[in-house]
């Protein structure tokens, strides 16, 4: 398989065992790194924080996994990822899956040209043993390596 | 239509209904497109911190916790459809 996820993940986009103090914080962790990697603009951080007090944090949709994300609009400028792993988990108030330790962000141009990115990063979320590895993950290519 | 959460619950819910060989149409949506469009599903998988935005809806709305846990979207589909 092509190497999706890497591809996705530009150069900025990998914070590796970041603090957090809170959920916003980590949502605005996730939005920096889609910004750095010129993904977004800061208008869509503040869309994603604006989405998750919107409607509340449903965002987290594995153990310990957030995925962050607001609609593709014009503060979207390309289809991209962000990976944000923290070195102490934050609660986003999700009865189920708290605290979360790892923040993927996403951003999308439109609804359907980053289907298979999404197929990607579900097949890889879904392997407990992989995602375990990331979070110890100490730098980058660690990260870069566990993805590939 | 959803970006997200809803292309990744779509893309298990697929595979869950292939496996169980059931023949199914899924979309994903975001809250506001659910809202017009829900009233015809005939079941409505979502995270549990979004079921309060799909009450009223007629079809079954099941809240899935662990978007990526196969065997729970299994159970709770199965349960749904008998």
């Amino acid at each position: 398989m092509a190497d999706l996820l890497n591809q996705a993940l530009a150069e900025g986009s990998i914070l590796v065992r970041a603090q957090a103090s809170n959920w916003e914080h980590a949502l605005e962790l996730a939005g920096s790194a889609l910004e750095q990697s010129n993904r977004a603009t800061n208008e869509y951080t503040k869309a994603m924080v604006a989405a998750f007090e919107e409607l509340g944090p449903y965002m987290v949709i594995a153990p310990g996994i957030a995925l962050a994300h607001a609609r593709p609009s014009e503060a979207v400028l390309s289809t991209g990822l962000s990976l944000v792993t923290l070195s102490e988990p934050v609660p986003f108030g999700n009865t189920a899956n708290d605290p979360v330790s790892l923040v993927i962000g996403l951003s999308a141009v439109d609804h359907d040209s980053h289907i298979e990115l999404m197929a990607a990063l579900s097949e890889f979320l879904m392997d407990v043993m992989k995602v375990n590895m990331l979070l110890q993950a100490e730098n980058v290519e660690q990260v870069r390596t566990l993805l590939r | 239509m959803g970006i997200g959460t809803s292309v990744l619950l779509k893309m298990n819910a697929e595979k869950v209904l292939g496996m169980l060989g059931i023949q199914a149409t899924v979309q994903a949506a975001d809250i506001a497109k659910a809202k017009v469009e829900g009233p015809t599903a005939d079941i409505i998988l979502t995270t549990p911190e979004l079921v309060y935005q799909l009450e009223k809806m007629p079809g079954k709305i099941i809240a899935i916790d662990h978007v990526f846990d196969l065997v729970e979207i299994r159970e709770k589909l199965t349960a749904a459809l008998s």
